[in-house]
């Protein structure tokens, strides 16, 4: 365990992918265990596609992903092992209840079965599932399907969880719990990395905070070293995102 | 243009959606395809047209009586083909009520949504004559080609029998409807579809067996006992066949009789369509029923896991098991055959090891699409610690499976029969099922579950070499349990049609 906390939760060095074009160019990112961090950028600026490549769901063309010491790409199966992964669209299985789900993502990750146990309970308990943990998911709204891929993805107590948009289309209610129960995660020692269009949130539940553009890393900080960078005194993250992306775009 | 909201400019804008998804499917999404599908759909009916020639040209010549047997024969097949139709239009009645797609923006709107309503009722029609169309007119012209026009008038039964299939379909889902509610009529619905598309055809079989002891049906319906419970030549019963043989007169009042009917039917009960959409729309799918409420947590290795969600997923798919009751309920007649063969003769294995092959491919072949590449959650999957090949393993292993657990009781049937014969047709079965999923996994792709119906426009190959290997694994299995080492030659032309396909597979060119 303490040797983890020395190693990095997640080190990317000289990631590229592209597609038609290049989406990720040459991009570092270091991210510190027990982390709360977020990836901000523009739309199109390789959020994703990044964190898909982290999460095993894509290949890099280019680069080196470490998550805890683990090399992603020679060790997909032992980095995986420790990352949960949600995404902006959950992707559960209708005709499954959520408590079935549960049991089918314990079995992917092998976690032992009292534990699984304990934890699905836990976690239904946290997202309020427990009326509808043994009805089928079909008829669920978006956010009660978000809270049911989430409490997938930490069923087997990652140590770095990687969310992608996952408050999009959340009820204030909803978005609420999903952010109480990922700053629990965090303060329990798991690593979280985020991307958000809701800079608001960034703002206000991030350690540090990284701005992505154009496949690379065009700033980071914690808030009030972005404060520092920009010199835009104590505005608010929007300004300085903003105002980040189209110095960026101009020196480009 | 028409005015907003009226049936023609409903019909107009059904019409272009209609025909851009057709386009789709059939080119796979790619414009510049049109011209090779062209060519593919005008090489197809003329293969067609060739095949009717072969089968059926003698028969244009034939000086054909309206006489009780020939009455019966063709009869029996309208309503042979009609049950088919009636199948299809059920379905497509059944999606009109729960598919959402843009219902919910004209239910909103202020149109008329009966205009709308009356409008998709005459597409299933038309829908369903033209795969009756397709299907039946190359035998039609090939007729009339050799025997003359008076052949044409199968041209209107086609007509009269998509329209009297689809008032059919509507009264009866109608009925469902408010027999046993929104809820359950669309998984009934379903089922009743596929049911009926194969029961008349089952149903002929089993009483061709049951009462000449053989598989012959025009035996059947020649035998003396069903010529004497037939009404006589002058009932309104055989205007339909009269019609089909040529009878201008039969033929109008039938065409007039199934006009009345849809017009009717459309009359009647487009206006509640609207009413029946609302409603199942508020239909909550499986919300109230719990399952595995109150039994200890299950906690599996990955790939039991794997195998149990497939599981579960298969069970729980009401449509599927549609379709698969389907391909079940065509197994009815080599298993009656058995039963009525049962320690009397091993001669029925062969009959019998083709249709179980034939079967395990197909079903194999749905299920393999279904747990491969209709993954729900392909992210989860691809992201939980488990080897790509191990996942994979799991899915393939999970499809073996339900052909075991479909197949066995059929082949320890046939050992009591033949032990021969039914290791014969245990082997062959495996190796259809096999070659089948291999297919599937070597051309996956990533879909819907629900796009099941429409997996065999992603890849004509796949569709093409699934079919190829079935029906060679069945020739290898018939020929193997009449006891010829010819056989080995056919398993060995099996084997290389899978390896050709994997030779030519998208799998193998990324390596």
């Amino acid at each position: 365990m303490h040797q983890d906390t020395l190693k990095p939760a997640l080190e990317i060095r000289g990631l590229c992918k592209s597609f038609d074009r290049p989406a990720v160019e040459g991009l570092d990112l270091y991210v510190r265990p027990g982390e709360f961090y977020m990836l901000l950028g523009p739309n199109g600026a390789g959020k994703t596609t990044t964190l898909r490549m982290v999460s095993g769901l894509l290949r890099p063309d280019d680069g080196s992903i470490s998550v805890f010491g683990v090399d992603a790409l020679a060790d997909p199966v032992a980095a995986k092992q420790i990352i949960g992964w949600v995404s902006d669209e959950p992707m559960i299985y209708d005709k499954l209840t959520p408590s079935e789900y549960l049991e089918f993502v314990a079995g992917l990750w092998n976690v032992e079965r009292g534990v699984a146990e304990r934890r699905a309970r836990d976690l239904i308990g946290w997202l309020g599932l427990e009326k509808v943990a043994h009805a089928r998911c079909e008829p669920f709204s978006r956010g009660m399907r978000q809270k049911v891929a989430l409490a997938g993805a930490l069923v087997h107590e990652p140590k770095l969880i990687i969310l992608d948009e996952p408050l999009t289309g959340l009820d204030a209610g909803s978005a609420r719990l999903v952010k109480t129960v990922l700053t629990e995660r965090v303060r329990a020692g798991a690593t979280v990395i985020m991307t958000t269009h809701i800079l608001e949130i960034a703002e206000r539940m991030a350690d540090r905070i990284g701005v992505i553009s154009g496949g690379r890393l065009i700033a980071e900080g914690t808030l009030q070293e972005l404060r520092e960078r920009v010199g835009t005194g104590d505005s608010c993250l929007e300004e300085m995102f903003l105002t980040i992306v189209e110095q960026d775009a101009a020196a480009a | 243009m028409s005015q907003a909201g009226t049936l023609t400019w409903f019909a107009q804008h059904e019409t272009r959606l209609a025909w851009r998804d057709a386009f789709a499917m059939m080119t796979g999404g790619r414009a510049d395809r049109g011209r090779k599908v062209a060519i593919g759909i005008l090489a197809f009916q003329l293969f067609i047209h060739a095949v009717a020639y072969f089968a059926i040209g003698g028969m244009a010549t034939l000086a054909l009586e309206n006489d009780l047997p020939t009455l019966i024969a063709v009869t029996v097949g309208v309503v042979l083909a009609g049950s088919a139709v009636l199948s299809q239009a059920m379905e497509s009645v059944t999606r009109t009520f729960y598919s959402r797609s843009d219902l919910d923006l004209i239910l909103s709107s202020p149109a008329q949504a009966h205009s709308l309503f009356a409008v998709r009722i005459g597409a299933i029609a038309v829908s369903v004559g033209a795969m009756s169309l397709l299907l039946i007119g190359p035998f039609i012209n090939v007729l009339a080609w050799l025997g003359g026009v008076r052949w044409l008038g199968a041209y209107g039964v086609i007509l009269a029998v998509a329209l009297t299939a689809t008032a059919l379909a509507i009264v009866l889902t109608v009925g469902l409807f408010k027999l046993i509610g929104p809820k359950r009529t669309r998984l009934v619905a379903q089922i009743a579809a596929a049911v009926i598309g194969g029961l008349f055809a089952v149903g002929l079989q089993m009483a061709a067996l049951f009462s000449t002891g053989t598989m012959s049906r025009l035996a059947f319906l020649h035998s003396d006992q069903v010529l004497a419970h037939a009404p006589g030549v002058d009932s309104a019963l055989w205007w339909p066949a009269r019609a089909a043989l040529g009878d201008v007169q039969a033929l109008i009042l039938v065409v007039i009789v199934s006009l009345a009917g849809f017009v009717l039917a459309t009359v009647l009960f487009a206006p509640r369509f609207a009413n029946f959409a609302v409603a199942a729309s508020g239909v909550s799918h499986g919300g109230t029923r719990l399952h595995g409420a109150g039994r200890a947590f299950r906690v599996e290795t990955a790939s039991a896991a794997l195998r149990r969600k497939e599981r579960l997923l298969i069970l729980r798919d009401p449509w599927l098991i549609s379709q698969s009751l389907m391909q079940l309920l065509y197994l009815l007649p080599p298993a009656a055959l058995l039963w009525n063969n049962y320690a009397v003769s091993g001669g029925a294995a062969v009959i019998v090891v083709p249709v179980l092959v034939m079967a395990s491919g197909q079903l194999a072949g749905a299920l393999a699409w279904l747990t491969i590449s209709g993954e729900d959650a392909p992210d989860l999957v691809l992201t939980a610690p488990v080897a790509p090949s191990r996942l994979l393993r799991a899915k393939v292993e999970a499809v073996m499976d339900c052909i075991a657990v479909v197949f066995c009781p059929f082949v320890i049937a046939l050992a009591f029969i033949s032990p021969g014969a039914a290791l014969v047709a245990a082997c062959a079965i495996a190796a259809s099922a096999a070659s089948a999923s291999a297919i599937q996994l070597w051309f996956r792709s990533q879909a819907k579950r629900s796009q099941l119906r429409r997996r065999h426009s992603s890849s004509r190959i796949a569709t093409l070499a699934e079919a190829l290997s079935s029906i060679t694994w069945a020739a290898a299995g018939a020929i193997a349990a009449a006891g010829s080492w010819l056989a080995v030659f056919v398993v060995l032309i099996a084997i290389g049609i899978v390896a050709g396909v994997r030779y030519f597979s998208p799998a193998r060119a990324q390596g």
